[in-house]
């Protein structure tokens, strides 16, 4: 739990931790079904309308104004987002 | 109440258009029911009345230059908070992105404007779109106007509320589950989930992608079409639009309104009834294939046996979008951000922050989504989930080759009271079961009233093959000419 | 431990190597939204709701992308796949607007390939595992006083660079290079982008990152087993391929000597140092959680088109140099030099401009490639264009240069960047072909030394040396000592 919380970038309280573990089990032991009827030789559906190449022409449109980009960001510095310090290196 | 409130869509686009009354007028009469009941019901999350009323004065400063207006120039609309909406607030129900004013306008806003339509404001919705009952707001829950002490169905609850409500005639709501139809059904109006692909999903905040689908209400079925039309055909912006005209519902539902549904062959899903459905939900739904019957249609019974999979399959699919589709509310670019004390880390302040802005609901669905895609259960979840997704398809075909539509009740349940399923979730989940597999299969499906059990409304789903949106409203057409159109107790809200 | 030499090292062992090129494509808008790729414009400029991941915003494929990959995959001998998918790639990262990266996963657009390159007169060939399409991410600005991630106080992001298409060319392992693996290597990835250029899918800058790699390096004993692999990111130039390689098999030779194990690891490779160091990864081993990208349906290319494209591919760089080796006639051990020093596709081109080939060999093989190795770059980098080589030597042919300011003139090129003519003209480098003013530099010198005229008019003709280098004095070398000579003698009144 604390794994899947730590992957999902979300903290998560003991509190939390304890009802979600008890609801995920009552959940996925509900939709493992799903193994029940799934068989090798069965397709996956992963969209539901069976369209291809769908493409845009490479043509440059207009950008934001960059006062609408930064004007919802929690903090702006020299026209760039500003984060806290990064611990990990890029993957 | 003011007659203009009580008007429907297409009885006020007349009026506007031959000048009988002015669109500021009707969106004037509109603001103030929401300004006189919304306290009650709290299906907007925003009110834009400045807005709206601008948009009025355009309509009426066309009219006045001669100029042609669009079928639904001048109607007031109330937009589900999904939907992204520049210059208005938009928070798709969560703290998360409390203060988001979107630079930017999603497809069907922008096809809102430009047909005139008078968008009263945002209707307020579980947070994200998850959710049967709209409990899962932040912003607390919105009532039904049936009884303020019952949910008005969920995720699209807000827009559900006001329709019924008499708040606004028209309004925009999402489906992925369900959250189009259930609502409805539990409001006692029409809603009407397009086939994928049919209504542009550019600016709707993405909860499940492969299954998002925005949709009409109304408190008819020739109103839900004639906003259908206004909302649907291919937009270049999203990959998954389809690129061919708009199914002509409009049409259908003038056609239906005829009363003959002679030639119809009409499937009623054997999986989709029995146990675990209301007694009151289940005479409703047979009343109503007796009715379809008598206005000519041939009933059959067909089976879809893999239907009874599409809970979990939804369960792990949704969920496994979703968990990827929210990861970008971070605190880097817009929204909420906690705990930056100049101490803590970015990966520190990303979780605090998510922590922080995302209700219970949500977090379960990370969670579980998270888990399913992972390495080692990908397989087992996600994939087999996509199978099931396969054998649903192959089922609706099989179907479809013995009847034109489908039909089943749109709910087990009526609207059910305010708290009392919170703390469930399966039992939340159950809602969704007659909804789920047109979700999984990208098909349409409309929901229609049916009669009341326990003085509740009751919905008729009716469901038909893919791009064959016109075929649900050609036969909910016919069957609400036949029966008596349900109408609030007007002192709930008085 | 003491550091143990490479000879020694690959008499032991045997290194196999394998790599991941990350090229950014030249397209004028970004892989699935019509923001600018320009590079260099003001942070936050050239972005939009789609690569900015603002809600609701959907991707759409860029055509020219597509078709890019196809021309990368059928230069590389690729197969292209007839149906194939985009992938959602999860992981946190505040560079990344979606914190998924748009992908490929075991779809990819082209796959199973090869790259036939040639080290010290042997051919080497390199299998390709794949190419598949991506996006960029944005840029990560780390203030502090160091400046790098490691001790910032915090950062800034600039997503002009987010979403910008990049393709991932993963090659198979390649064995049995042994003391050339590093050579082979950088070989490849020489090769690679002169198919990239040649193909005009991407102007392959890579001081500006337009081209990045990561180098897996293993060793073995011989008839052993492949050993583990270290992946060595943040190589990104040729001469950077060749020293991680290296630094990797050295180091892992001396763990392995010792008896320890070598840990599968990610490293980072320092241009300063040339080794590598530890990343420091994430505690727990990356979970990417692919899935299909449900916001895009699948790519499907018709055969036609692919066999469309195939027919516009222009000649590649091997053929265009085996055709030059003919049509010129180079000899082998000219073409081996010329191949090595990275200057045959340089030669063609300078010849295709006019220049004759001794020429064009001598200048590419003599100063210029004194020049790029002195800057440490690529002949092909050095700022110079074999349209602008053919000019020198042409200019050189018709006497308006001399050897000594054809030079010069090349050193006002690449320190401005202007062509051989404004160069000429900025500098005053022309000789001094006028002949009035050299008659007149002529008639000077006679009348200033006229001691050393009438010795040569007494028939000590090499006396006229002094009287020629009183013109070219006069005229700062820029007259043809040549023909000052003739005109000389012409006034001195004797002949040679």
């Amino acid at each position: 739990m604390a794994h899947l919380a730590h992957l999902a970038r979300m903290a998560v309280s003991d509190e939390e931790l304890d009802t979600f573990a008890g609801q995920l089990d009552v959940i996925l032991s509900a939709v493992a079904r799903v193994a029940e009827v799934a068989a090798a030789d069965i397709p996956p559906t992963s969209h539901a309308v069976a369209m291809t190449n769908v493409f845009r022409p490479d043509e440059v449109r207009p950008s934001l104004p960059r006062e609408d980009v930064l004007a919802c960001a929690p903090a702006v510095e020299d026209d760039k987002f500003r984060v806290p310090r990064i611990l990990a290196e890029e993957a | 109440m003011s007659d203009l409130i009580g008007l429907t869509a297409a009885e006020t686009a007349e009026k506007v258009a031959s000048g009988e009354v002015s669109a500021v007028e009707v969106a004037q009469a509109h603001l103030d029911r929401i300004a006189a009941v919304d306290g009650k019901l709290n299906a907007f999350l925003h009110v834009d009345t400045d807005g709206a009323l601008e948009a009025a004065k355009a309509v009426d400063a066309h009219r006045a230059s001669g100029d042609q207006l669009g079928p639904l120039a001048g109607v007031p609309l109330a937009m589900k908070d999904v939907v992204v909406t520049k210059g208005l607030p938009t928070t798709s129900g969560s703290k998360i992105l409390q203060g988001w004013i979107p630079p930017y306008d999603a497809t069907i806003s922008k096809r809102v404007k430009d047909a005139g339509i008078v968008m009263l404001g945002k209707t307020n919705m579980d947070e994200f779109a998850m959710g049967s009952s709209t409990e899962n707001s932040a912003y607390g829950p919105t009532a039904n106007p049936w009884d303020l002490s019952k949910i008005p169905g969920g995720s699209s609850g807000g827009s559900s509320a006001a329709v019924a409500g008499f708040e606004a005639p028209l309004s925009i709501g999402t489906d992925t589950g369900g959250s189009i139809r259930q609502p409805a059904a539990v409001t006692g109006i029409v809603g009407h989930k397009p086939t994928y692909g049919a209504v542009s999903r550019y600016g709707l905040i993405a909860f499940s992608s492969s299954l998002d689908q925005a949709g009409p209400f109304g408190r008819t079925v020739l109103d839900a079409a004639l906003l259908h039309e206004v909302i649907a055909g291919h937009d270049r912006c999203d990959s998954t639009s389809i690129p061919q005209p708009v199914a002509p519902v409009v049409a259908a539902a003038r056609e239906g309104a005829r009363g003959d549904l002679s030639g119809v062959r009409v499937g009623v899903v054997r999986e989709l009834q029995g146990e675990g459905y209301q007694a009151g939900v289940l005479a409703s739904f047979e009343a109503a294939v007796a009715k379809l019957r008598e206005l000519g249609a041939q009933v059959v019974e067909v089976s879809c046996p893999h239907f009874e999979y599409a809970l979990p399959a939804y369960y792990l699919i949704a969920p496994s979008e979703c968990s990827s589709n929210l990861a970008r509310f971070d605190s880097v670019r817009y929204g909420m951000r906690v705990g930056d004390d100049g101490v803590n880390s970015l990966e520190e302040v990303m979780s605090l922050t998510r922590e922080a802005g995302f209700g219970p609901e949500v977090k379960r669905r990370i969670i579980i989504g998270t888990y399913a895609l992972s390495s080692g259960y990908y397989d087992a979840y996600y994939g087999q989930a996509q199978k099931v997704r396969t054998l649903i398809v192959r089922d609706f075909t099989a179907a479809f080759d013995q009847a034109d539509v489908l039909v089943s009740p749109t709910s087990p349940f009526v609207a059910f009271g305010l708290g009392e399923r919170v703390d469930d979730p399966m039992a939340m989940y159950i809602n969704d079961l007659c909804t789920l597999p047109a979700s999984l299969a990208g098909t349409p499906a409309i929901s229609v009233p049916c009669g009341l059990s326990d003085g509740l409304p009751v919905g008729l789903q009716i469901m038909a093959p893919a791009l064959a949106d016109d075929r649900c409203y050609r036969v909910a057409a016919a069957f609400e000419a036949a029966t008596d159109r349900l109408v609030p107790p007007a002192e709930v809200l008085a | 431990m003491t550091t143990l030499s490479y000879e020694d090292v690959v008499a032991r062992y045997e290194p196999v190597f394998g790599l991941e090129t990350h090229v950014e494509l030249g397209t004028r808008s970004k892989m699935f939204c019509g923001c600018s790729t320009e590079f260099g414009a003001e942070p936050n400029t050239q972005t939009c709701p789609v690569c900015l991941g603002l809600p609701g915003a959907l991707p759409v494929v860029n055509e020219v992308a597509i078709e890019s990959t196809i021309k990368i995959g059928l230069a590389l001998n690729c197969s292209i796949a007839t149906w194939c998918r985009f992938a959602r790639k999860n992981y946190f990262y505040p560079d990344m607007p979606k914190n998924f990266q748009t992908s490929q996963y075991d779809e990819p657009l082209c796959f199973d390939g090869y790259l036939d390159v040639e080290v010290e007169g042997k051919s080497y060939r390199v299998g390709i595992e794949r190419v598949h399409m991506e996006e960029d991410t944005g840029k990560n600005t780390h203030v502090g006083t160091s400046g790098r991630i490691h001790g910032a106080e915090y950062s800034l992001v600039d997503f002009n660079r987010a979403g910008i298409p990049l393709i991932e060319i993963v090659t198979k392992p390649v064995p049995g290079a042994g003391a050339l693996a590093p050579e082979v290597a950088r070989a490849y990835v020489t090769e690679l982008r002169d198919i990239l250029r040649t193909l005009g899918v991407s102007d392959v800058r890579m001081e500006q990152g337009s081209l990045r790699c990561d180098v897996n390096t293993s060793l073995n004993r011989p008839g052993e087993e492949w050993g583990t692999r270290t992946e060595t990111k943040n190589v990104n130039s040729l001469r950077s391929v060749e020293r991680a390689v290296r630094s990797e098999i050295i180091r892992q030779a001396g763990l392995l000597d010792a008896g320890e194990r070598i840990l599968q690891e990610t490293r980072h490779f320092s241009e300063t140092t040339g080794d590598t160091r530890p990343g420091r990864s994430k505690e727990e081993a990356t979970d990417y959680r692919y899935f299909p990208e449900p916001d895009l349906v699948p790519v499907a290319p018709d055969p036609e088109w692919v066999e469309k494209i195939r027919a516009g591919l222009p000649e590649l760089p091997a053929a265009r140099r085996a055709r030059l080796r003919d049509s010129l006639g180079v000899s082998d051990d000219d073409m081996v030099q010329m191949s090595n020093a990275g200057v045959v596709d340089l030669v063609g081109a300078t010849v295709e401009a006019g220049a004759p080939v001794g020429e064009a060999r001598n200048w590419w093989l003599g100063y210029l490639a004194q020049q790029a190795n002195s800057r440490e770059v690529e002949a092909s980098d050095l700022g110079i264009s074999p349209a602008q080589v053919a000019r020198l030597i042409a200019l050189v042919a018709d006497g308006t240069l001399s050897a000594g300011l054809a030079k010069q003139v090349v050193d006002g090129v690449l320190e401005t960047g202007h062509d051989v003519d404004a160069v000429i003209a900025e500098r005053g480098l022309q000789r001094v072909s006028d002949t009035g003013a050299l008659e007149q530099a002529a008639d000077e010198a006679i009348a200033a030394n006229p001691d050393v005229a009438d010795k040569v008019r007494g028939g000590k003709l090499p006396a006229v040396g002094a009287l020629v280098g009183a013109v070219m004095k006069a005229t700062r070398g820029q007259a043809d000592a040549a023909a000052v000579k003739e005109i000389l003698l012409r006034k001195l009144g004797v002949s040679e």
